[in-house]
């Protein structure tokens, strides 16, 4: 049954990646993306990989939708006729592909309890981290603790993104002149959106602080903050939302999130342990663990939604300029 | 037993609500018939469905997680499809009955 589930979904994500290749109508392309993302979290789900669907749905099918519609807004619709001939690139692909399906014939069996990934750390953390760390969803004890400079570079990638994103593109001032955003006439969309943004913000909280114990973390909490603040810009407008979250404030939090994390690590190893080592941040090594695990997590959250709700910025931003010319 | 014979109920009856909303997602004639079909899809079809999962639960927490989503959706998917409607309205798309209408005066 499972399998079966499985096909069905893989079977859609294939049509669905066919109809992104062949559609020249972006904004259709941009809706199918957001389609793939979702149908990949239902694999993750399946595959008892929550914690990764619950990333895939937020990141994938809510973020970067919307940031993809920023980039349409400024770039056009249509997708540019393409007058260079596909048979190299065909070839290219064909031979790449042939080989990538060679290579998967020497793969060990898909689930089979003897492969290399089940046999190399995997039984070490699901034996030791409820002794070592404590926490239900072991999920967090690797992410945030085994894995914890792993997750450092992702939280940096993060934040070198947004910096890229905003030396290119720029931050609005904050506080312009409120222009008609189109949607002053949309009472029951102002009403309800009313309704849902402090909910979101609420359950993103929720998802922040309950990660030790169920699916969710820093990262996801950050991009459902940062999808509350951006659904208030789309609804009220741009320099409403700069109102609420200064641009200048997203700055100093994107850094401070990473500084967060990194001083924690520092922090570990002025007290004697390894750079984010957490069992000397206590007298008890769990407790120091949950300590950490909770800090590093709050800075993981804080970069993420600065990062987000940044880009969004500045993708907005650019595409109100170049509306008023 | 009753319980889980009506959750099957609603379930199927959801299941069959959301297979329609599909189907008239398809073969309705324009786009305001469309968004119709789909936002039964949305409002009735989770209902049911929705209403069918909880009474399969132990009503614990997850009948409340589960409740929590049935409120969200309502509050969200109405909201989406008036919100396509209108802008399409905005936007000076005309429903199938009005275009006739301006066809009929085109022709006296």
């Amino acid at each position: 049954m499972v399998e079966l589930i499985d096909l069905v979904l893989l079977g859609m994500l294939a049509i669905t990646a066919l109809r992104v290749i062949f559609l020249k109508d972006l904004f259709a392309v941009v809706m199918l993306f957001g389609l793939y993302s979702f149908l990949s979290a239902l694999i993750f789900v399946n595959l008892d990989a929550v914690d990764v669907a619950f990333t895939e749905a937020a990141v994938g099918a809510g973020i970067s939708t919307v940031l993809m519609l920023g980039t349409l807004a400024l770039t056009g619709r249509k997708e540019k006729a393409n007058n260079h001939t596909a048979l190299l690139p065909l070839l290219v692909v064909i031979i790449t592909g042939a080989a990538l399906i060679y290579g998967t014939l020497d793969m060990p069996p898909f689930g089979h309890p003897d492969n290399p990934a089940h046999q190399h750390v995997a039984p070490r953390y699901i034996e030791e981290s409820p002794k070592e760390i404590g926490l239900p969803n072991m999920v967090t004890s690797v992410l945030a603790s085994y894995r914890a400079f792993d997750t450092l570079g992702e939280t940096a990638v993060v934040f070198a993104a947004a910096i890229g994103v905003l030396s290119l593109l720029g931050m609005p001032k904050p506080g312009g002149v409120a222009i008609d955003s189109g949607l002053k006439s949309h009472l029951v969309l102002r009403v309800v959106a009313k309704l849902v943004i402090p909910m979101t913000i609420l359950f993103a909280l929720y998802v922040q602080f309950h990660g030790d114990y169920g699916p969710g973390g820093g990262f996801q909490a950050g991009v459902i903050a940062a999808a509350a603040v951006i659904l208030y810009a789309l609804v009220f407008g741009l320099p409403l939302a700069t109102h609420v979250v200064r641009p200048n404030f997203l700055k100093v939090l994107a850094a401070l999130g990473v500084l967060i994390y990194a001083g924690t690590g520092v922090t570990s190893f002025f007290l004697g342990g390894n750079f984010l080592d957490y069992n000397v941040l206590a007298s008890d090594p769990v407790v120091g663990q949950h300590i950490g695990i909770i800090v590093i997590e709050f800075g993981i959250g804080i970069t993420v939604f600065a990062a987000m709700l940044g880009i969004f910025y500045g993708f907005a931003a650019q595409a109100e300029r170049t509306n008023i010319q | 037993m009753i319980l889980e014979v009506i959750s099957t109920i609603l379930l199927i009856l959801g299941a069959f609500f959301s297979l329609t909303g599909a189907i008239g997602l398809f073969r309705f004639p324009d786009f305001f018939t469309r968004v119709h079909a789909a936002s039964v899809t949305d409002s009735i079809a989770t209902i049911l469905i929705i209403t069918g999962l909880i009474l399969r639960t132990d009503f614990d927490l997850v009948a409340v997680k589960l409740l929590f989503i049935l409120i969200f959706l309502l509050l969200t998917s109405p909201t989406a499809s008036h919100a396509l409607a209108k802008s399409a309205r905005h936007g000076g798309l005309l429903t199938l009955a009005e275009i006739r209408e301006s066809k009929k005066g085109d022709n006296d």
